[in-house]
Parts: structure tokens; sequence; C-alpha cells
């Protein structure tokens, strides 16, 4: 008992305490001989009824001088005094009891899903050691400036975005990401607020400040998701609004109807009897009318199903969202960082034998032409070079030109070198054969400078395509690896109802088309420009329309890095290994914080678990209600049915509700 | 201009009555409440002076539901 009272706030438990009296005394009062003794008995039965019931009564008054007659307390208030009225008052009694039961169970359950969430979003950071002239000082994290030094002693959460200067550790990210493997850092490494230090001290360099960081933004994102109301919960508090004031009336049409219906047609004579017959047929109406059961349990499963996505990892921005999402029919992804890792890998390097020149060197003179791009092409080239142990210098090289959607040309030492696509080749007039590797190709060829010998400058754009002609020194194979998981996603996606799977990539076509036959994608569209995406997700759009009929959505899944229109204009954006990026949580309605497929999957499932959930609260309190009322104007269900119509269904409303926090499993 | 405010209210039908009074008060172009989270966000018009249109919000509220709070 103890246990369960110390949770309560002191409203809930002055009400917990009244509303043990009230029954205790009901009991009592029920089982004394008290039929003798009308007014005594009156007086006693009021004593349960005002001790549980005074605030209600209190407000209903209250409402009425606003001229707020149709709440809750009201009808209440009317039920209660009408029962009591008509003598039944065990019946007043009870129906106050246990309506007043309904809403403590109501505030207590709203109140544990409150903390539990907030248990599960436990990221938030009390403090950080700032770092001043060698003194460490424990700070709020609001007064921590960017670039300040940070100190994180091993069990201490991360307060605040930064770069690591001193120390290694592994960081628990899994409040951030459900990941339970920690990730290790070392110096030069980006962490992120909310992970965990598991083992050394770290000296952190601050990069954002508190509000801009992490931890605080996620926070920001799942307390705000509530406001985007989903379309049930918009139906919810518009079906609030004019049921209740229907059922009043109707409940005063068959207290006043009902009798005089009785007596025209069939000849009843008016007596008291019938007139308290009907009058408690609205009374039971009264009881019946109140919306809580429905309109508490709709925003109660969005919270918790949204919180625990969080918790897995998985940000949804609204509720409105995670109706999108249940409904997701068909899944555009993108290939580079969804499906693939996006860690190009040079995989081969295939030199050209008629000229003497070895794989090494040749990878040396490509590195070193890509030395100034920071395409993922070009730094996977220079790993692949540096893997050796060799470094790069980058001095070697001088007038470097980006071609754009072919490749580089520079000058290395003494020669000049180009690196890029097949195109490249046919605008220098290279006699290059086609790879039939799968991958990236970049062909590597080159001149010497003496071609070019007048003036002595390095070759100028314009002369490109003039002085001595170009010799082919071979190609080098670039791949991107297939996520472990991505096959299993894209089954496990069919299975749970998405009809078609579709790939875009700037790839070209061989490439893509061997990696969507690998994991199982039914459509791809390869070389695509970020325009041709927008186009499209458009053209597919309408086609999901067509086919799957207008409920089913259109979800997009992309890296959130150069893909914001797309993830814009698809019904849903999924956003994917967001974890510190800030353009990916702008953009998307839907943040994965890790790269892992598989909880694309997931997120599908708690979307879904949870809409179950709602319609199944919907519908089973708007059913029970409307049978309550048809069976009391019939006359066959009474007072205490009303009351199970009314508390009974909100409990169980309230307790599936709190289901849709449980999602770890799926 | 928005404006995110903590509230306290016990029901969530309350909490559909006060975000409804909010809408309707002079000076709010919208106004989200969030039962779960227990917090109004008004958007206000422009030209408004949030502090005052607050005023009015909070006793609106007031009176479609006399037990709720909204902290200023």
């Amino acid at each position: 008992m103890t246990k369960l009272t110390e949770n309560l706030n002191k409203k809930q438990k002055n009400l917990l305490l009244r509303v043990i009296a009230a029954a205790v005394m009901l009991v009592v009062l029920h089982l004394l001989p008290l039929k003798d003794y009308p007014v005594l008995r009156f007086l006693l039965f009021m004593i349960p009824y005002l001790t549980v019931g005074y605030d209600i009564l209190r407000k209903a008054w209250k409402g009425i001088l606003n001229h707020q007659v149709f709440d809750e307390c009201f009808l209440m208030a009317v039920a209660t005094i009408g029962a009591m009225i008509l003598g039944e008052y065990s019946e007043g009694v009870a129906v106050m009891l246990f309506y007043q039961i309904g809403e403590l169970f109501q505030s207590i359950a709203v109140g544990k899903s409150r903390r539990s969430i907030s248990e599960l979003m436990d990221i938030r950071p009390d403090y950080a050691n700032l770092e001043q002239d060698g003194e460490v000082e424990k700070v709020d994290p609001d007064e921590v400036e960017v670039g300040s030094i940070i100190v994180i002693r091993p069990g201490e959460k991360v307060p605040i975005d930064g770069i690591v200067v001193e120390g290694s550790s592994s960081l628990n990210t899994s409040a951030l990401t459900g990941e339970s493997l920690p990730r290790d850092v070392k110096p030069g490494d980006e962490i992120i607020s909310g992970s965990v230090n598991m083992s050394g001290l770290l000296r952190v360099e601050t990069t954002k400040e508190f509000d801009e960081s992490t931890a605080s933004k996620i926070l920001e994102l799942v307390e705000n998701a509530g406001e985007r109301k989903a379309k049930s919960e918009q139906f919810i508090s518009k079906f609030a609004r004019w049921y209740t004031p229907a059922v009043c009336y109707s409940a005063l049409a068959l207290a006043v109807l009902g009798p005089v219906v009785s007596i025209l047609v069939f000849h009843r004579t008016s007596d008291w009897a019938l007139w308290s017959d009907w009058i408690y047929r609205a009374l039971t109406f009264l009881v019946i009318s109140c919306p809580c059961a429905i309109v508490v349990s709709v925003p109660l499963s969005f919270f918790g199903g949204i919180g625990g996505a969080s918790n897995q990892g998985i940000l949804i921005k609204g509720s409105n969202f995670m109706e999108t999402l249940a409904n997701v029919k068909y899944i555009v992804m993108d290939k580079t960082g969804t499906i693939t890792k996006g860690n190009f890998e040079v995989t081969a390097v295939h030199d050209e034998r008629e000229h003497n020149i070895d794989d090494a060197h040749m990878l040396e003179l490509a590195a070193l032409a890509e030395s100034h791009s920071s395409h993922p092409i070009a730094s996977s080239i220079r790993r692949a070079y540096e893997a050796d142990g060799a470094t790069l210098d980058k001095g070697r090289v001088t007038d470097v030109q980006e071609v754009s959607g072919k490749g580089v040309i520079a000058e290395v030492d003494a020669l000049q070198v180009a690196a890029g696509n097949l195109k490249l080749m046919k605008m220098l007039g290279v006699a290059c054969e086609a790879c039939r590797s799968v991958g990236t190709i970049v062909y590597v060829a080159s001149r010497s400078e003496a071609a070019d010998p007048e003036n002595g400058q390095p070759a100028g754009e314009g002369s490109v395509q003039a002085g001595g002609s170009w010799e082919y020194l071979g190609h080098i194979v670039i791949s991107d690896e297939i996520k472990p998981g991505a096959a299993d996603a894209i089954r496990q996606m069919k299975q749970n109802g998405i009809v078609k799977a579709v790939m875009l990539t700037g790839d070209i076509t061989s490439m893509a088309e061997s990696v969507a036959r690998e994991v199982g994608i039914d459509e791809v569209h390869a070389e695509l420009l970020p325009e041709d995406k927008v186009t499209l997700v458009e053209k597919l759009l309408a086609e999901k329309k067509a086919a799957a009929g207008p409920k089913a959505t259109l979800a997009f899944v992309g890296d959130g890095i150069n893909d914001a229109p797309v993830l814009a204009i698809a019904d849903l954006g999924i956003a994917m290994g967001a974890l510190g990026s800030d353009a990916a949580i702008e953009a998307a309605d839907v943040v994965l914080m890790d790269d892992d497929p598989a909880k694309i999957v997931k997120a599908m499932r708690i979307a879904r678990k949870c809409i179950r959930i709602v319609n199944e609260n919907i519908w089973f309190a708007i059913g029970v209600k409307f049978t309550c009322l048809i069976l009391g104007a019939l006359g066959i269900a009474n007072m205490w049915l009303a009351i199970f119509a009314d508390v009974g269904v909100m409990v169980l409303c309230v307790l599936n509700s709190v289901r849709a926090l449980f999602v770890k499993g799926m | 201009m928005k404006k995110t405010y903590k509230i306290d209210v016990d029901c969530a039908n309350c909490a559909n009555k006060m975000e409804l009074a909010a809408k309707k008060t002079e000076g709010v172009k919208d106004a989200t409440v969030n039962f779960m989270a227990l917090k109004m966000k008004v958007e206000f018009e422009d030209g408004a002076d949030p502090a005052a249109v607050m005023q009015n919000v909070r006793s609106n509220c007031k009176i479609v539901e006399d037990d709720c709070e909204i902290f200023l």
C-alpha cells in the first residue's frame, strides 16, 4: 500500500481516501435496516454522497454560473441528484463513487505513463563539468559556451555535443539509438550529448550550445510530437463536442416524450410509477454521456507509442505521422546510406598492361589527382592508397580542375592526370575499354607535360582537348557494401504490407540493378540527378494513389543529407542515421537515429500497433456506449450497467492504451 | 510568434475544451494543447501583445474548466 501511495500526488491521495471512506460507508448503510426511517436513511446516505462528490457538485454549480452547462460534473450531478430524488440512494452514491474511481484511475494512469516516458527518455543532462583556468567546475549545461572544454568522467552523461580532445573511452548510446553496442571514441571523434561515458575520462571541446545539442533537440521533438494531432484525435475531439449535448437532449426527450407517448399511444395512466421509470431511464443516459473514456485513451495511446519508439531510437515527430506510417504501402529508398553503407571501398585496381605502370603507381596518381576533392569516391581512393602506410603529399598536386559530373584533371609532378568516368575519357578522346565489374569505375589517363611545352605554364582549361594525346593507364573499381540487414529488412517490409519497394540512385544502372537484385527491390531508377528524384517520387505518388487507394501512403527513406526536397514531398519522410545531423532532423517526419534498415520495419510495426490500439479503443468505447444507450432507452439497462459503460470502459481503454508503450520486443 | 506555456489540467476532455477556448480568444491565431505533456502552444496574431492576450486566454480557459491553470 505504501508503495502504491507514494507515487500519488496530494490531490490523488485525498481522492483515494474519500473514495475508500465513502465505499465503506455505502456498504455499511446498505446493510443497516433503515427501511422504516426514511428521513434518517436519506440523511445517512447524504454523508457518503457528499464525501465523495462535493467537488463535483461545486464544479457543476460553477459551470452553470459560467454558462458551461454540458460538462461531466453537471451530468454526474444531475444523474445522481435525480437518482436520490427517485429514492435510489445506493445507486446515486455508487454512480458518484465509481465516477470518482474512474477519475482517480485515469489520473494515476496518465501520471504513470508520463513518468515512464520521462524515464525512457532519460537523456537530459543535469550538469556539465566546465574546465576553466585548469580548474573543473560543475555548472548548468545552459551556461557552457561553444568552444569551451568540458570534462566527462566515467558514468556521466555527455551534456553537450563536441569533439574529443583528450582521452578515449566507450560510449553507451542506447538511450539515443536503442543500440546496446558501445561506441569507441578517441581524440578527434565527435560525441553526442545524451550518450553515457562508460570507461575513460574524456576532455571535450563543445561544438554546440546546450539548446542546439542532440539531447535537447530530441527531447524537444518528442515533447512537441503531441501537438501535431492525428486524424483520429481530431475526430474524437469533434465527436466529444456533439456527443455530450446530443445525449443530454435525448435524455430530456426520453424523460418527457417517453411518458407522453406511453399515455397517448399505449393508453397508460399517468402516474408517478410511469414518470419515475422514464426519468430513471433518462438518468442512465446522463451517466453514459461522459466522453472521457474515448477522449483520454487516444492521446494516451499516441503518447505511449511515440515515447516507446523514441526509446528505440525512432523519433516520430507527431501523432499524424504515426497514422501515415501505419499505412505505408509504397516505400522509396535512396541507395547510398540507406541500403548500402555509403562507405565506398576500392575493390579492384586494373592496370593497362601495355603501359609500363603498376597498380600501386596508378593508384598513387589517382589518389593525388583526387586529393582535393571531398567526394566519397575520391576519399575512398585516397583511403585505399593510404592503407598501405603511404602518405599523400598534396604539394605534388597543382592546377586541379573538377569537371562536373565527369571527374577531375590535375597536374601531378610533371604529369597531367585525369581520373573520372567514361564520359571524361570520351571527352579527352581516350580509347579505353568499359569495365564489366559491378561498381563505380574510375578510369585513369595521363599525358606528359612535354605535350604542352610552349609557355611552360601548366595546361589551362582551354588546353584540355588540345596538346598531346592522352594515354589510358587503367581503372579502379569502387563498390559500396550492402548493409547486412538490408535484404532481411526489405523482406520483412513486404510481410508487413509494403506493396512496392523502389530504389533511387544517382549511380550507374548496372551497379544499381545488382544491389536491387541482391536485396529484393521491385523497381530501380538509376543515374538520377537530385531533381529527377523529385519528379519520380511525384509519379510514384500518383501511381500509389491509383493502385493502392487514397489511404495508402508513400514513404521516402534517405540519409537526410541532400534529399530534403524528396523527404518533403513524400507522404512520409524518413531520415536514417541522423545522429547528430540537424538537417535530417529538420527535414524528416520520422528520424531513425542509427542507420540500421531493420529500424524501418520496427517503426512500421510500432505505428501499426499504436493505431490498432487507438482504433480498438475508439470503436470499443463508442460501441459499448451506444449499446448501453439503446438498452437504457428500452429500460433494460439499469444504472449499474451505465456505470460500467462509463467508468468500466474508461478503465479498459486506458489499460489498453498503456500497451502502446511496450514496443521493445518488436 | 509562438510561445509554449506549462499548464495543469486533470482530464483529457477538459484539455480539449481549453484548446477550443484559447483558439477563440482574440489575438490568438492558433492554439494547441498537449494533454500528455501538459503544455499549451499559442501562436499569436501579428502585433498582439502575448502577455495581455494570455491573461484573456487564461480567464477564458477558467470559464470552460474551472480547475485548470496556465503558468504564465
